[in-house]
């Protein structure tokens, strides 16, 4: 009889790239922010709002938003896996963290298409 | 398979045990990333809706912004995000075998801190203040 532990299948190796990958994607927004930022300083409501009602900073900001969401899932749920030991409790924060970060992907996306 | 369930000794107090500074930063990443799910989801996504929402919804951020008790949280939130780049631009330099060996790791641990503090006083004062 194997005892089964539950943790899911199949990350690891996609998950640690997808780490890296969001993390450089964050990284470059970052500088890239930054530098907009700079350039629209003290910052008004309309010079903010046209920063990213532009097509190439909506779609830059909407892959950091993809990045960090995705980035989120992977950090959180390696600290559950690591603290929270009961299985089911685990599996509620992890259904928590997934609603949560999927309803603030909404808003945010809904956010910058509405500009 | 045995060996998955198999009792074994832990030492985990986590009082005496001194974390050597590659540990210390280690845990800061950590923490810093949990504070920043927590922060992002509580406020970022939400101000930054407001933020473009209207010009009174701007003006009354701001005005949100100028009490002591946010910009404190602000700076907090400035920190983690600066502290968790930095760390993580290390991990990432490490997965490139750069500055793996103990002396290298030792002092970009160092620099690691001592950056995200100092970036976060200058973007803080130069964004806040």
């Amino acid at each position: 009889m194997v005892k089964r532990i539950v943790t899911g299948a199949h990350y690891g190796l996609r998950d640690w790239l997808m780490q890296r990958v969001t993390a450089v994607i964050m990284a470059v927004y970052t500088l890239v922010f930054l530098a907009a930022l700079s350039c629209i300083t003290p910052v008004t409501y309309d010079s903010w709002r046209n920063l990213f009602a532009q097509g190439w900073m909506r779609i830059a900001t909407f892959l950091f938003l993809v990045s960090a969401f995705l980035h989120a899932w992977v950090g959180m749920r390696d600290i559950l896996m690591d603290y929270v030991k009961p299985v089911g409790i685990r599996l509620f924060l992890e259904t928590l963290v997934i609603i949560a970060l999927v309803g603030c992907g909404g808003l945010a996306v809904q956010t910058l298409w509405r500009l | 398979m045995a060996d998955a369930t198999k009792k074994r000794p832990v030492y985990l107090n986590l009082v005496s045990i001194r974390l050597p500074l590659p540990g210390f930063v280690s845990i800061l990443h950590r923490i810093s990333g949990a504070l920043l799910f927590l922060l992002l989801l509580i406020f970022g996504v939400g101000w930054f809706a407001d933020s473009l929402a209207s010009p009174s919804a701007f003006a009354a951020l701001k005005q949100t912004f100028s009490y002591p008790i946010v910009r404190l949280l602000l700076l907090v939130a400035l920190w983690a995000y600066l502290h968790h780049f930095c760390a993580g631009i290390r991990y990432l330099l490490m997965d490139l075998d750069i500055g793996v060996t103990l002396a290298p790791a030792r002092m970009s641990s160092y620099a690691v801190l001592a950056v995200s503090i100092l970036l976060t006083l200058f973007v803080g004062s130069w964004l806040l203040w």
